[in-house]
């Protein structure tokens, strides 16, 4: 159960993070000072300029790293009837990735599973919305729209695309109006030549780790950031995106306390055990010492009987605990049903996942309480006066 | 003792019964209104003008020229940048339409957007599409006078008289003498400062004074604002009917 719950506790923390990493905030995220101090407004007028030198500069300094540039927008979405006046309107976030000639982005952020109609953008021009916006501008495939927005000047912006599919990512909140397009037809559009307003950074090696992710932050924000420069880089670890830090901090912290108290309550049962499980043989010690066997090496054998049996034992519970893990690794548990109203950014099927905490957390609780279950129920055998041993063995 | 209660309470009456007269000696609200109006509106106006708009990227120069009927109607066209040239805006009573050369696309402006920074300035959509008098829209009293650049103001303070009013309240500075606003601070209903219009050059045009220039400050926006100089102004010009249609747009 231990090895179980640690697993799928472990799973569901890493998934919600990595869902918001790869959608919105990367591990770590680079953009100019102003922007992300203003980021939850998309103030695409404190882009990063030369974005092309910057993505080399930063491939270069951290080759571990793979970074991606993405442009992150708001506006109206303008659908024109057959005369070109407007039909029909929708308030829009957008957002622009590189969709077309790589599949990258698409795989990173398992696109793939969320179309549910026509294809991705395979030519300039062409945009995904979600299947609500869809629904309510009443837009299909082929459609053609005019988004409207504000370019990175501060002046008006309007471009033309064509509805080339439809996306539903399970959570209201991109439902409700998320409109995606190539980012070169976003650039066209924000007027955004050879910029960006922000740079999502991954770890090749590894999952979010939020000390390396604040650590690289930090180094970087020394070299770069200047205070009185708003356009000077920075970085930012998901920690320092707004709601992260509180999911991060509760997933390293909520995940040690919900697996030590479990572990407290399991020790406890096995520790019960032990100690039952020595008081049951207390006629057998008592023979033993009549028959002459020293104190110490009862209590020696008694110990190390517990402690063979709590190896066997928690191999045998790591091993059902692994097998159980696995199956929900590999399957999971799927909650879109129940999640079709969430807020929270977060996967729709639960996985449990494994990692090298899984094959020992339960190891520990499991010989130690038995042996000190043990240890305690011998204490007794020291006890024990020669000259009852007789009276309870004629019992 | 009673000399000195009796002479405090005669300067408290004095002073009463001053600032009452005082009061008495400030125009109504209404008849300040009714001056600015018949100073400042005409029938149709032509304004060519030039907006500086100073962004986080620096400083953009746009030309424009409006013509306007009344307060209903209104058409305007971006002269320059290169950039912007050609987009033009209709405003027909209380709808807008945004035409863009690089899309050839009318589209209507509503809603929230209306809310929006117009053209990236200071201005929202919303502050341009006021189509009715502000007697219409506001109570008026005159709370004080104040200088302003050396001319002495009459302090006006609009009150909403209905809901859905752009900002509740409004405090004007009118110059008493020309009666033209020189500053107008607009607040939310919590009394929240959102806007501050201040107009300075005013200059006799056609027979009537007029500012020359204004400088428009969203004050819940970081950074400097937006500055319009008008180039040239004509009043009651004859403006043909075909520029208020929408297919003129195109």
């Amino acid at each position: 159960m231990t090895v179980f719950l640690q697993a799928y506790m472990n799973g569901i923390f890493t998934d919600s993070i990595e869902t918001t990493a790869k959608f919105t905030s990367g591990y770590v995220k680079v953009m100019t000072s102003a922007y992300k101090t203003n980021q939850s407004q998309m103030p695409n007028d404190y882009a990063i300029t030369g974005i092309s030198n910057v993505l080399k500069t930063l491939q270069t300094n951290y080759p571990d790293m793979t970074w991606t540039d993405r442009i992150q927008f708001g506006g109206l979405l303008d659908a024109p009837d057959s005369i070109g006046n407007t039909r029909s309107q929708g308030n829009v976030m957008g957002l622009g990735l590189h969709l077309i000639g790589t599949d990258d982005e698409i795989n990173r952020m398992g696109l793939k599973s969320k179309l549910l109609t026509g294809a991705f953008p395979r030519k300039p021009g062409e945009m995904m919305v979600t299947d609500q916006l869809a629904t309510k501008m009443k837009l299909k495939t082929g459609d053609q729209v005019t988004l409207m927005s504000v370019s990175m000047y501060g002046d008006m912006a309007m471009y033309t695309f064509t509805v080339c599919g439809t996306l539903h990512f399970g959570t209201e909140m991109l439902d409700r109006g998320m409109v995606v397009a190539d980012i070169t037809d976003i650039r066209m559009a924000l007027d955004m030549d050879d910029a960006a307003g922000e740079i999502l950074g991954f770890f090749n090696d590894s999952p979010y780790d939020n000390d390396r992710a604040v650590e690289l932050a930090d180094s970087f924000n020394t070299k770069n950031t200047k205070s009185n420069d708003k356009f000077s880089l920075a970085m930012s670890p998901m920690s320092g995106v707004g709601g992260m830090d509180f999911l991060i901090a509760y997933s390293e912290n909520a995940q040690f306390i919900i697996i030590f108290i479990f572990v407290l309550a399991m020790s406890i049962v096995l520790w019960n055990t032990g100690l039952v499980g020595g008081l049951r043989r207390y006629g057998e010690f008592g023979l033993r010492l009549a028959i002459g066997e020293n104190k110490g090496e009862i209590y020696r054998s008694l110990i190390g009987e517990a402690l063979l049996t709590g190896i066997i034992g928690s191999l045998f519970g790591i091993a059902f605990g692994l097998l159980v893990s696995w199956l929900m690794q590999t399957y999971g548990l799927d909650t879109s049903g129940m999640m079709k109203n969430s807020q929270m950014m977060m996967p729709t099927v639960f996985k449990a996942q494994i990692n090298v905490q899984t094959y020992y957390i339960g190891f520990l609780p499991g010989v130690l309480s038995t042996v000190i279950g043990a240890m305690l129920a011998g204490v007794g055998i020291y006890k024990r006066q020669t000259a009852s041993l007789f009276k309870e063995l004629e019992n | 003792m009673l000399f000195m209660k009796t002479l405090k309470i005669f300067i408290l009456c004095f002073c009463a019964v001053s600032m009452l007269n005082a009061q008495n000696n400030y125009p109504s609200g209404k008849s300040v209104l009714a001056k600015i109006t018949q100073n400042m509106s005409a029938k149709t106006k032509i304004v060519e003008a030039k907006m500086e708009i100073a962004g986080s990227r620096g400083t953009r120069i746009m030309q424009t020229k409006t013509w306007s009927e009344g307060e209903k109607k209104a058409y305007i066209e971006i002269l320059a940048p290169e950039r912007e040239k050609g987009t033009k805006m209709l405003k027909l009573d209380n709808k807008l339409w945004i035409y863009s050369p690089k899309t050839k696309r009318s589209i209507e402006i509503s809603g929230q957007m209306l809310r929006q920074s117009m053209l990236g300035s200071d201005m929202s959509y919303e502050d341009m599409m006021s189509d009715s008098p502000m007697q219409q829209k506001y109570s008026a009293d005159v709370t004080g006078e104040e200088t302003i650049d050396g001319r002495k103001c009459w302090i006006l303070t609009l009150t909403a008289l209905k809901e859905g009013v752009n900002y509740h309240t409004q405090k004007m500075w009118v110059d008493q003498e020309r009666n033209v606003p020189l500053r107008i601070d607009m607040f939310s209903r919590n009394g929240k400062l959102l806007k501050r219009l201040e107009l300075s050059d005013v200059e006799r045009i056609q027979g009537r004074w007029f500012p020359k220039t204004m400088v428009y400050k969203d004050m819940l926006k970081e950074g400097k604002d937006t500055k319009m100089t008008i180039i040239d102004i004509q009043f009651d010009e004859i403006i043909p009917t075909k520029l208020f249609e929408k297919t003129y747009l195109k």
